[in-house]
């Protein structure tokens, strides 16, 4: 219900918005937050994650409880705003995503595969346990102060490589990431885009991600987010969890250190 | 004496390009392992022309890089084979607002948009329109149409590397994205003088 009345309103605001933008730009989006007060849909997403995460399921028949993301088993209190790092267990730097997808497995017994199959939900029916589970853990951050490690040479090479991948351009489009988000106050049709290589614009935008999208009825990680900037980019489809996701991830998040989160946000 | 010299430098500027095709090589490596193709966005996507690899250092690119980029890049431009630049502003304007095309979402038998408006402002009356590029509003009212700027803005919708390297506009013509009728059409948006881009 929630979902209905919020994309109707924001339909209809966004109206107003294209017909008003040449004089003052309303933010319809500005204007549903502060319709919604303090809340926000993402509460149904973390309160569904909390559940999974204390729920015994899988082979094991364990619940999450022993997940270690980074400050110690159990810990999620402000684990999230120091992810992406490296894991000494596994040898390599992971985001907050592939971070659970590992506890699943080694915890819960429930390989990686059988996780991912819906990475995605579709707003509806059609639900991924990864968003409920990020926007649950994700929460428990909140107004947290971005520190990202970068004390592991692992660490300084993925920050190193997802800033290569930023400004790579290929495709029939020749667009990268930086085509969009490397100058400051410009927009694509009616968007603001923030300039990732800033750093106020980029604390503003990681800290506000994951989030509830208004149009699509849907909790989305930052997965999906780096997904779906790549679709756009006439791109192949990036591989949930993979070097590139993990890399770009650590590049944004390290470029929004000393930013506080206030995650999962409320997007358009 | 000046020939060693000459060998010493040739050798090190070898060993630098050297060093970098690795580097590049590596990296193109990683990102294919990290994408799986899906619908019409193929891995080969991620491989890069020379003008995309020069253009993705994060910084300006200057000096003989930038010449490198305008002299491939001039070499691609082909005119329209009939010699007529013009075609009809209304189906142009139906390119300039469509944002499809080339995404593994969409449906590669659906012609492509030139997706205009997400960067450049031109008709008046569309308001939303992006500021990534410049404002073309007016464009052919400001600028006539005489053959010189008919030929340059073809070959600017054509290759805009042509014109300014490490341009952030995609080459329309060179990348395949428009057929030629199509170019034609957003000329004909730009310069015709019944088309909202010139009230």
């Amino acid at each position: 219900m929630i979902r209905i009345t919020g994309a109707l309103w924001l339909g209809s605001a966004l109206a107003v918005a294209a017909l008003t933008v040449g004089a003052q730009a309303p933010d319809p989006v500005a204007e549903y937050r502060e319709m919604l007060g303090d809340d926000n849909p993402a509460v149904f997403w973390e309160l569904r994650g909390e559940e999974l995460w204390k729920t015994p399921r899988g082979p094991k028949r364990a619940d999450l409880s022993g997940c270690d993301l980074g400050l110690g088993k159990g810990v999620i209190a402000g684990a999230y705003a120091q992810l992406p790092r490296f894991f000494a267990d596994t040898g390599r730097v992971q985001d907050l995503e592939s971070r659970i997808v590992h506890c699943i497995e080694t915890l819960q017994g429930i390989p990686a595969a059988e996780t991912l199959k819906v990475r995605f939900g579709n707003g509806d029916d059609y639900r991924s346990e990864m968003e409920a589970l990020t926007a649950y853990v994700v929460a428990a951050s909140r107004g947290h102060t971005m520190a990202v490690p970068f004390s592991h040479p692992q660490e300084k090479a993925a920050y190193e490589l997802g800033r290569k991948i930023f400004f790579y351009r290929a495709g029939p489009h020749d667009f990268s990431c930086s085509t969009c988000h490397g100058t400051s106050g410009k927009r694509i049709r009616l968007q603001q885009m923030p300039n990732l290589t800033d750093a106020q614009d980029a604390r503003a935008a990681y800290t506000g991600w994951p989030a509830y999208r208004i149009s699509q009825g849907e909790l989305r990680t930052m997965e999906w987010r780096l997904n779906d900037c790549f679709r756009q980019q006439r791109m192949p489809d990036l591989v949930y969890g993979s070097e590139v996701a993990i890399a770009l991830t650590m590049f944004l998040a390290k470029s929004a250190d000393g930013g506080t989160l206030d995650a999962p946000g409320l997007k358009r | 004496m000046k020939h060693q010299a000459w060998a010493g430098a040739l050798a090190l500027l070898l060993g630098l390009s050297a060093t970098a095709a690795t580097a590049e090589t590596a990296l193109v490596d990683v990102l294919r392992a990290s994408f799986k193709p899906k619908n019409q966005a193929t891995l080969e996507r991620l491989d890069q022309d020379r003008t995309q690899q020069a253009c993705s250092t994060g910084r300006p690119v200057s000096g003989e890089a930038a010449v490198q980029i305008i002299m491939d890049s001039r070499d691609t431009i082909r005119d329209p084979a009939d010699g007529r630049y013009l075609g009809d502003w209304k189906a142009g304007e139906i390119v300039a607002q469509n944002g499809r095309g080339k995404q593994y979402s969409d449906d590669p038998a659906e012609p492509s948009g030139g997706n205009c408006y997400a960067c450049h402002q031109l008709a008046q009356a569309e308001v939303a329109y992006g500021t990534i590029g410049p404002s073309l509003m007016h464009y052919g009212k400001l600028r006539g149409r005489d053959a010189a700027i008919l030929k340059y803005t073809w070959g600017k919708i054509y290759n805009a590397q042509a014109f300014m390297p490490c341009s952030l506009m995609p080459r329309f013509g060179h990348q395949q994205i428009l057929d030629e009728q199509q170019m034609r059409d957003v000329m004909a948006y730009l310069f015709d003088p019944e088309s909202p881009v010139n009230q």
